[in-house]
Parts: C-alpha cells; structure tokens; sequence
C-alpha cells in the first residue's frame, strides 16, 4: 500500500473546502482587529485609545460572527466535520503549528515579561497594549488596566465570540447551546465584570480581595493565602461570608452538585478553562491522545499536581496559623489534626465502599493518601514558622505557581491548543478536575450510556473526544462510560452516527455494566456469558 | 495447540478471534489482503470527507494484537484444500489449520454493465476503493460530475461523501422512491426530499444502460436506460447492492449458495470450517431474516457465536429480535423489530411525520391481535434495550405508544414528541 495517499488524506489539504468570499472578508475584518492590538503591542500611541479600542475589540468580534454565519447558517443544521483534517489549523499542518507558537510565547510574555505588554512599574503609566486597555478598566473598576487585565478581557471576547460560532455549528443540538451559554455567561459575569465590579466597592478603610466566585480551590490555588484571608477577615461579614463561602464550596455545594450531574455541571457549564476550551479551543477537540499510555501518564500527572496542591495549600496556611491557642482557637495543631481527619473519613469510605470498584487504583490512592499524611506529620514536626521540612512555604507556593499555575495551566494548557488538542490542561494537571473526577466516578448519578448493540465501531466518538477517552472501547462493548476524566461536553453523542451515546444522570445502580456479549444476539448466550 | 485460521479481518472475523482469545489458548492467525489492521468499514466515508483519519478508524491500538497472541498476516487466499487442511496464498505459499474460520464478507454487484470494468468505475467497500475516490474525484476541478448508480444505503454515503467536497453528484436510483423496497412510502418519500435538499441530482426510476469510455479507457459518461440521457462524468460509483465474497471457494468442496452455505451452528458442509458474517448464508432464513444478512450486527453476533463453538460450548446462531441503523444524510434512522415497506396482510402501520421533514416514525403492529412488530424511528433515537424488552413481552401497540418517553435517548434537552405522536394514533384509530 502506498503512503502516498496516506500523505494527501492528512496533511496536504486536497483543497476540498475552499474558503468562501464572504469567509475572507470575515478573516480580514477579524486580523485588521487583531492588527490594531499587534500596533499597540508594538507601542504605537494611539490618540484615542477608547474608540481604537473598541475599534479592534468590535472588529475581532464582528469577523468571527460573520465568520461563523457563512460557515455555518449556509448549510443544513447537522454535524459539521467535513475536512477537519484537511485544514492545515485542525490537523497539526504549518497554520495550526505558527498558532500554537504565537499563543505560547504569547502566555510566556503575559506571565513573565509584562513589561513588554507596557505594564507601567513603579507607578509609572501603563503604555503599549496593556495602556490600550486602561479606558476600559477605568471605566469598569477605577483602575488602570494591568496584564491581568487585558488578559481577561481577550479571555472573554475569545470565549463570546466563538461561543457564537459553536452555538452555531450546534444550531441542531439544544444540549450544546445551553452549555455554550451557560460558559458565556459565568465567563462574562462571574469571571469578569463582577470582580471588577468588586474593586469599585474597595476603599482605604474597605478591601476585598479580586475574587472569581466561580473559581473554586484548587484551582484557585492561592485562595487561602495569608494576605487574601487577611484581607476577607479584615472586610467585616461580606468579607467573612466569601470566605466562607469558599470552604462550603469545596466541601458541600461540589460534592452534591456532581452526584446529582457528573462534574460536567463545572468543567463544560461553568468553569471559565474549560469555557474556553470548549469554545475557541472547540477546532482542536480532535488532537488529544486516545492511546493507553496517554491514559497512563494522565493518571499519574493529575493526582500528583492534587497531591502536589494539598500539601502547598497546607503548608502556606500552616505558616500564618500560631500555636498559642489562647489567642485564637484554630491553631496550627487543630489545622493540621483537622487536614488529617477529612483525608482519613475520606480513605476510609472509599475503602469501606468502593474498594472493589477501584481494583488496583486503590493502591495508588493509598499511597496519595500516605505521602499527605506524612507531610502533614512533617509540618507539624519539622517547622519553623516559615519552613517545612527546611524548605520554605513560600518557596514552595512559588514553585507551584510557577510550573503549575502559570506554565502549565497557561503556557502549556492554552499555548498547546493546536498541537495537544483543547483540554490537555483539564486532563493532565487541574487539580479541581482531579477531585471532581474522583466523586464522579465513585459517586455520582452521572454517565454516558450506551445504546445496547447499535454501535458501530466507527471512531467519531474517540476522534472527538477532548478528554482523550476512548469512548469507542466502551460503546462496543456496549458498557455505559464512567470514566473520571469525561467532563460531559456531550459531543460524543452529538457525532454518534447511530445515536448510541446518550448522557442522563441516572440511578447509581447498574451505572458500571460490562458485556462480553451485546444486546440482540440470543438472549441464552447474553445470559450464559453475561452473568458468570 | 491447536491452530485457528480466520480468512478476513472484518468485523466478523475480528469479533470471533477476540472472543475465542477469551475462552482459550488457541493459535489464532487472522489473514486479509486488504489492511493490516482491522478498521471500521463502516467508517470509510468519513475518511474521505475529512471527519477522521485512517487511524481513527482502528478500535484498537496496534500493540493490542502481539498482547493477545493473535497474529496478523498479509496475504490473498486463492485456494482451500479441506483434505489436506490447508489454505494456499496468491504466491503459491501453504498454511495448515485445524479450525477455519471464513470471514471475507462482500463485494459490490456488478450486473454486466458494458463499462462496468473501466478506470473511474469503483464500488464503495474496500479500503482500496476508497484510495480511487480519492484519485479519481480528489475535487471538483479535477471531477466535475459523479454518477452513483445503486440506490441503498452505500450510494446514499457516497453521495454524501462527494457533496462534502462539493461535487456535483447525480445519484440513478432503480426504485421509484429511494430504498422504498425496505423502507414505508413515508419515510422513503421524505428521504427523496431530503437528498434533493442536499443539492443531490435524484433521477428515480433510472437504470444504467451503460458506461462510456474516453480514449484513455477511463469513464466519461453515462447512459440512462429509460430515457437514452447521456450524463458527462469523471468517476462512476456502482453501489447496486452487495454480494458475497467468495469466488476462492469454488473448486474446494465446500457447499457455496449465493453465499457459504452453513447450518445453524454457522458449519460449513466441510468438518471444522466454518463461515460467518456477510458471506454465510444459511440454509433456511432465520425468522424474517434474509438467509444472508449483509449487515454489521449480524456480523459481530455470529463471531461471538462461532468463538464459543469453536472453543467447546457448542450454541446454534440464535439471533435476537432485529435492529439496524443508518445514517442519510443528516438524518439518523433506527430500527427495532419488523416494519416492511410493503405491509404483510397481518400488518397494520402508523405513520407520524414531524412538519420540518427530519423526524418521523412508522410503528408496525398486528391487525388483530394489536401486538407491536417493530418500529422505524428518523431523526429521533430510541433505546435499543427497551425495544427489545417490549418485543419479547410481546406489548401492544397501545402499550408502546403510550410508554414511549421511557424509550426515547436523545440528548437532553431535545423536543420530545411523545405526546404529539400519542394523539396523531389516537386520531388515526378514531378515523378507522
């Protein structure tokens, strides 16, 4: 067999979509917008920096739309993949990879070099691209814009804009725009205008901290930082009730959110990652690794960024907790006992319940377990107030900032889009996926079911799994998918040819079902092999 | 150890290795001339229309096949020797076997057209013909026009295949209405709108005469039998249907019909050769079944019935009720039971039709008896567990219909049209 063909059906595009007059229209709007932020990156000053603001935000927006109008409208509703991997940007071809490179030394500017972006330092005035955007910023929070700023502000146009075109490209699936909607509106809302909103209410006297309601620890790393619980303490009872509102959203409103949906309800509906993933991320879905060993080193990374989170969080709260209980009743003993005791009711229920249903992943999880716990014992025992184990807290935070919340998360997470595909940062390194997968798979009513002996072995389902599931192996086999990593974006079934996959929250009874034998065969062998 | 020789990598074939890999420590060869993995035939148009790559189309990972001890070989079976139990290949070399297992599936009907042989003339089954659609029809400069001549449910994805690169396509369906000998006059006719919707020249009732060569010996027109009509095109595909593949078999001895005759136990006339899949026929049709079923699901049962035979626990092929599926165009089309295009004297249908003309069911039931037959459902899925259910409990149509919310499986969210469906019988009934 020739590689040749190989080579013509992958990569070199038989020029089967040809791009319309009214798309490159749509492209040229787009870049001209995209060219006013590049002027201003280059420190061009504009002289009213509002309207060419505007201008390019509009611009951006408005190419995208049309964009997505003639891609899609012009054709009838259904699944649209055709020439996926024949575009050079879906398939990993020279557009896609250049994207992949401007996205990452992008992200690589943002968190390391702001000053490049015309981040003002030491109260001088912001200039360049991050200057652009102080209009805005003023005009929402009081304030000057800052990296962060203008980030969240691309963030949000990028996630409403090709939310529209997704919304779109589903324009038959009421599942997907729903979720779509849902992304765009906490992105907007919770994500963005609200805390800056917050800043507005912020005085001498009164501060709270920049806080994303939505943004749940740990992947909001840095939410119990002594400066932010200061600052939550110091704010009288707003301030206290975020606080605490912080806590109960670990412990109380997730928990029961993903036993009643799945972590769906968070990573595809809510969550401000996987809003982006799931919308300007949406062409690259098909990139993610289906292979085992991917499956392998996902398992591995994940629980030990969790491991990883648990014990920094523990160790920077540690330091600023005394030991003199006199003064003040939680103590640093009382929080290191009470870190230990959730952890061990936790193990223990599992052990006590699931432990059949992990098989050998409970010996991983034992040994998670015992790593926190000794580090635990090591705080108590090997500190002083700044360090653990003789590394500092602070040094450790750093070091997860760093390499976690900075360079994974956004360099590699976002950066990556078009190589790894659109989640390799929700599969391979966020902690709070972690933890939601870990309740979804041992107690939620959620999965994605399989219609009896319908499937088809085709690979659309797979092909266009972000999460790298390989959701064919389980369709096959006609076994329902519970798997820790599915975040219910819900394409598979959306692609399903045959209409096999359906996701429902369900009974937990017979969630987990596999099958030697399929339905539709004779009912004596279905029984025979089935039931052994 | 015995030795297990499997002819085809198909579903069928791949199904029963798997299977008899579970239940013992037989050696297992699987032989195609065709790929060296197995993928997904059913897949092959979304190679070419850009959906997935040729690697997507392989359940498995290419380790998958040395961890289970199943070896692969490369190779074209021109001949089986029963007496000696061997099989000899295209270049002379010789395999013995103790168990043989034929899984060569189909290849497309080709009814004598004069033409029918020419370059740019291709079926859609195999993996090579797919590597022809893409030489022969790579765009619309370079294919101007395609005529499909065939029309099931191939022709359908070849059209639907060349309209994702837009390519005009002219589609020669035989019937009067497209697939109207399985499908009610309903959902046939609500097909046909939807093809044309899709910018697909539908010329009904349409023969082909023949096919015209260019000096170069390759396709450059057709001929319409009934109207004499001459249609210019660069790429002919022929999807009139499927037969089995099996013309290797004909000196060996073994018991050929249209297909590989075998018994209920899927054995051949021949001890320890077997047949499954696309290319057995059985000697008497099982229940209304075809005594060929030329479909997936068949396929993969038989492989899961033959492994067990094979490795001891000795079971007839003892399909469940009927199901199918399939996919036109944007339309996805399930089947649960027996619906026939034209109703047998005992069957009486209910059609309901959806005004935007993507969704519509027809449920079959008995005259008299009220008892539910079967149902084919467009556009809206339906549970596979729960058809089946309610054919074994033998329910009555009344029964079904009024349940039929806990049979739906479209996604969340999604219109439900139970309740509409639910009225439109009742007022049926109240009319008769």
């Amino acid at each position: 067999m020739s590689n040749k063909l190989e080579h013509s059906m992958s990569l070199a595009s038989p020029d089967a979509k040809g791009v319309s007059t009214k798309q490159k229209i749509a492209l040229s709007i787009g870049f001209i917008g995209l060219f006013i932020l590049i002027l201003a990156l280059a420190n061009t000053n504009f002289p009213n920096q509002g309207i060419f603001l505007t201008l390019s935000l509009v611009l951006i927006t408005l190419g995208t739309i049309i964009y997505a109008n003639d891609a899609y409208l012009t054709k009838p509703e259904g699944i649209k993949n055709d020439g996926v991997w024949f575009k050079s940007i879906s398939s990993r071809g020279v557009i896609g990879w250049l994207t992949g490179v401007a996205l990452t030394t992008f992200y690589i500017v943002l968190y390391f070099y702001p000053h490049f972006l015309g981040q003002g330092t030491d109260g001088a005035p912001n200039s360049g691209l991050i200057g652009l955007f102080d209009p805005l910023s003023k005009l929402l929070s009081g304030n000057p814009a800052s990296q962060w700023f203008v980030y969240g502000t691309l963030y949000t146009v990028s996630i409403l804009a090709f939310g529209y075109k997704f919304i779109l490209k589903y324009r038959h699936n009421r599942y997907q725009q729903l979720r779509t909607v849902s992304v765009m509106f906490f992105q907007l809302g919770f994500a963005f205008l609200i805390p800056e909103f917050m800043a507005r209410l912020n005085s001498d006297t009164f501060k709270l901290p920049y806080y994303d309601l939505k943004n749940v620890w740990p992947l909001n790393y840095y939410n119990f930082e002594q400066y932010r619980i200061d600052e939550f303490i110091n704010a009288g009872t707003i301030g206290l009730s975020l606080l605490i509102f912080g806590v109960v959203s670990i412990f109380i409103i997730t928990p029961i959110l993903t036993y009643k949906f799945g972590k769906r309800w968070y990573c595809s509906w809510v969550c401000g990652c996987g809003g982006l993933a799931e919308t300007t991320g949406d062409a690259f879905r098909q990139l993610s690794s289906k292979k085992l060993s991917a499956w392998k080193l996902e398992r591995w990374l994940i629980h030990t960024v969790l491991v990883f989170v648990v014990i920094m969080t523990t160790a920077v709260v540690s330091t600023y907790l005394g030991y003199d209980d006199t003064k003040y009743w939680f103590t640093k003993t009382v929080f290191l006992l009470s870190v230990a005791a959730i952890l061990t009711i936790v193990f223990a229920l599992v052990m006590i319940f699931k432990r059949n249903e992990l098989g050998k992943d409970a010996r991983y999880g034992a040994i998670g377990y015992f790593v926190v716990l000794a580090a635990l014992f090591g705080i108590h025992f090997f500190n002083s107030d700044t360090t653990i184990f003789f590394i500092k807290s602070e040094t450790l935070r750093a070091t997860y900032g760093l390499f976690i919340g900075s360079i994974f998360s956004g360099v590699i997470g976002t950066g990556f889009y078009p190589i790894l595909g659109n989640r390799s940062w929700c599969r391979f390194g966020c902690p709070m996926a972690a933890i939601l997968g870990f309740q979804q798979r041992l107690f939620s009513k959620f999965r994605i079911t399989t219609n009896g002996g319908q499937c088809i072995s085709c690979g659309n389902c797979s092909t266009y799994c972000e999460m790298g599931i390989d959701v064919r192996s389980y369709a096959q086999k006609g076994e329902n998918i519970v798997r820790s990593s599915c975040v219910g974006c819900g394409v598979c079934s959306a692609v399903c040819p045959r209409g096999v996959l359906k996701l429902e929250n369900d009974s937990l009874n017979g969630r987990i079902n596999s099958n030697e034998i399929l339905l539709g065969n004779d009912i004596d062998l279905m029984n025979y092999v089935n039931n052994k | 150890m015995k030795h297990v020789v499997i002819i085809g990598n198909g579903i069928s074939g791949v199904t029963a290795a798997r299977h008899i890999r579970k239940k013992s420590d037989k050696k297992i060869t699987i032989i195609s001339a065709e790929t060296k993995y197995f993928f997904s035939r059913t897949a092959l148009m979304y190679i070419y229309m850009g959906h997935m790559k040729f690697e997507h189309t392989q359940p498995y990972e290419d380790w998958f096949w040395k961890k289970n001890r199943i070896e692969l070989k490369n190779g074209f079976v021109q001949r089986v020797l029963p007496d000696q139990k061997e099989i000899e290949f295209k270049n002379g070399e010789r395999l013995s076997y103790d168990t043989l297992i034929i899984a060569t599936g189909s290849k497309p009907n080709k009814f004598g057209w004069p033409g029918q042989d020419l370059d740019g003339v291709m079926g859609m089954y195999h993996k090579q013909d797919l590597e022809k659609i893409e030489h022969y029809a790579p765009n619309n400069q370079v294919c101007k026009r395609a005529v499909i001549v065939g029309g099931g449910l191939i022709g359908i994805e070849l059209a639907e295949m060349l309209r994702s690169r837009n390519i005009p396509v002219t589609f020669l369906v035989r019937e009067s209405s497209f697939w109207n000998g399985v499908l009610p006059k309903g959902e046939s006719e609500m097909i046909n709108r939807h093809i044309i919707d899709h910018h697909i020249d539908l010329r009904l009732s349409s023969n082909l005469k023949e096919i015209i060569a260019d000096e170069h010996g390759k396709a450059k027109a057709v001929v319409i039998q009934e109207t004499g009509e001459v249609i210019d095109c660069d790429m002919v595909g022929l999807t009139a249907g499927v037969s089995p593949n099996i013309d290797f078999l004909k000196d060996s001895g073994i018991e050929l019909g249209r297909g590989v005759k075998v018994n209920r136990y899927l054995e051949t006339n021949i001890p320890d050769v077997y047949a499954i899949g696309d290319c057995a026929e059985q000697h008497e049709a099982i229940g209304n079944r075809r005594p060929i079923e030329a479909v997936w699901y068949t396929g993969r049962m038989m492989g899961e019935t033959v492994a067990q035979t094979i490795c001891g626990n000795k079971i007839q092929y003892k399909p469940g009720h009927w199901f199918n599926s399939a996919k036109f165009l944007d339309i996805e089309y399930q089947t649960y039971g027996w619906v026939f295009a034209k109703p047998k004297e005992y069957e009486q249908q209910f059609h309901w039709k959806h005004t935007d003309n993507t969704k519509c069911i027809t449920m079959s039931y008995h005259k008299e008896t009220n008892e539910f037959l079967g149902i084919n459902t467009f556009g809206i899925r339906m549970r596979h567990e729960v058809f089946d259910r309610w054919l074994t409990e033998k329910r009555s149509a009344d029964y079904v219909l009024s349940h039929l919310k806990e049979a739906n499986f479209d996604p969340e969210f999604f219109s439900s049209f139970e309740d509409e469906i639910f009225a439109s019988y009742k007022n049926q009934l109240r009319v008769v």
